[in-house]
């Protein structure tokens, strides 16, 4: 492994995430700390992840919601220490790996079938 | 004026900061980077030190510069780099300068040969406008345009054309050093250095700037650093056994 990748691992480690296994489709609960002057709180920003960057300390995940009739986008680095918790809602079945497309569509189109035999699957090696 | 540092140039990521924002950084490895020749005003008209920086075989190296290795007791370096010092800053042949010659927060100039883009014309080099895409102009979209004037015949020396673009030294000021890793030998410097991967960039006190006070004088040896550390640990070994 090269100097930087080695780098990288260990500032990953350092950070000590505790990510769950999600994907682009899946719906997430992004707990994220919010500094009001002294005091500090919790948001929850919930939405469909419509992509993952993969890039070591620089790995992002995008989330999409419906605000107000409004589409809103965020995209958080993945190793922030911003990021309190990140929760999967519901495990969703798509066949690709950035949901651009969900850009677009609106309403009913913009459903995502969830893949109960995934969520299914997960839990039973939950209860093990 | 202190002596600087010959660093490797490692690749480009991200950290967080304790404002958790991110700070894009480039990573710099100081490898073998030891005083191999020290030049005397008395005896060769300028203070300096000659540096070394990297590690390969020694039969790579020609004979005078193997002679000089030889006399220092050093590793075979890739590279050798000599920086002026102030005569209160010289530091003796053989020690090996470590991370700690620099301290967190502090601003430095970087040098180092730029990513080489070629041949390259106007638009490229010198942010030209080029020529329109349409209205009658034809194979010249991304020409200079016009180089002098009518009743000139002459083109003004330094007239901004097409030619050699980057591969050629250069020097960006001010640069901050965002963290490092004395163990790994690793600078952390903020936002970009010039060179490519695995370039040599030779790093200095920045020269604009007052200097930081905390920086260790004369240099930041490698020795040093290690008896520091094993004194830390031994204050913190003695405090835990005063608080048993």
């Amino acid at each position: 492994m090269n100097v930087l990748r080695l780098f990288e691992k260990k500032k990953i480690e350092e950070a000590g995430k505790d990510i769950p296994n999600f994907k682009a489709g899946d719906t997430l609960k992004v707990h994220t700390k919010i500094k009001e002057g002294k005091n500090e709180r919790i948001q929850i920003y919930e939405g469909v992840c419509i992509a993952r960057k993969n890039n070591g300390m620089g790995s992002t995940f995008t989330v999409r919601k419906i605000s107000f009739n409004e589409g809103v986008e965020r995209i958080f680095p993945l190793y922030s220490p911003n990021i309190e918790k990140i929760e999967k809602v519901r495990i969703g079945k798509v066949r690709r790996a950035k949901l651009y497309y969900m850009r677009v569509l609106r309403g009913r189109k913009a459903r995502i079938v969830e893949d109960i035999a995934k969520a299914q699957k997960e839990r039973n090696e939950a209860k093990k | 004026m202190r002596c600087g540092l010959i660093a490797k140039k490692i690749g480009m990521t991200r950290v967080f900061d304790e404002n958790a924002q991110e700070v894009p950084v480039t990573l710099l490895k100081v490898e073998n980077c030891c005083v191999a020749t020290v030049r005397q005003a008395d005896k060769d008209g300028y203070d300096a030190v000659c540096l070394t920086a990297g590690v390969q075989k020694a039969e790579r190296l020609n004979k005078p510069q193997r002679a000089v290795i030889e006399k220092a007791n050093l590793t075979a370096p890739q590279k050798m780099y000599e920086f002026r010092v102030s005569p209160d800053c010289v530091v003796p042949v053989g020690s090996e300068l470590s991370v700690s010659h620099f301290v967190k927060d502090q601003l430095v100039d970087a040098t180092a040969v730029t990513q080489g883009k070629g041949f390259a014309g106007g638009m490229k080099r010198w942010n030209f406008g080029g020529l329109r895409a349409t209205h009658g102009i034809s194979l010249s979209h991304r020409s200079i345009g016009s180089t002098g004037q009518q009743g000139m015949s002459k083109v003004f020396k330094g007239k901004k054309m097409p030619g050699q673009m980057g591969a050629k030294q250069m020097t960006i000021q001010n640069l901050v050093v965002h963290d490092m890793d004395v163990e790994q030998g690793l600078l952390m410097i903020k936002g970009a250095v010039p060179g490519h991967k695995n370039s040599w960039i030779r790093l200095k006190d920045a020269v604009k700037k007052p200097l930081s006070k905390d920086v260790p004088m004369p240099a930041g040896l490698k020795a040093a650093a290690q008896v520091k550390e094993v004194a830390k640990e031994a204050a913190a070994q003695e405090e835990a056994g005063a608080q048993e």
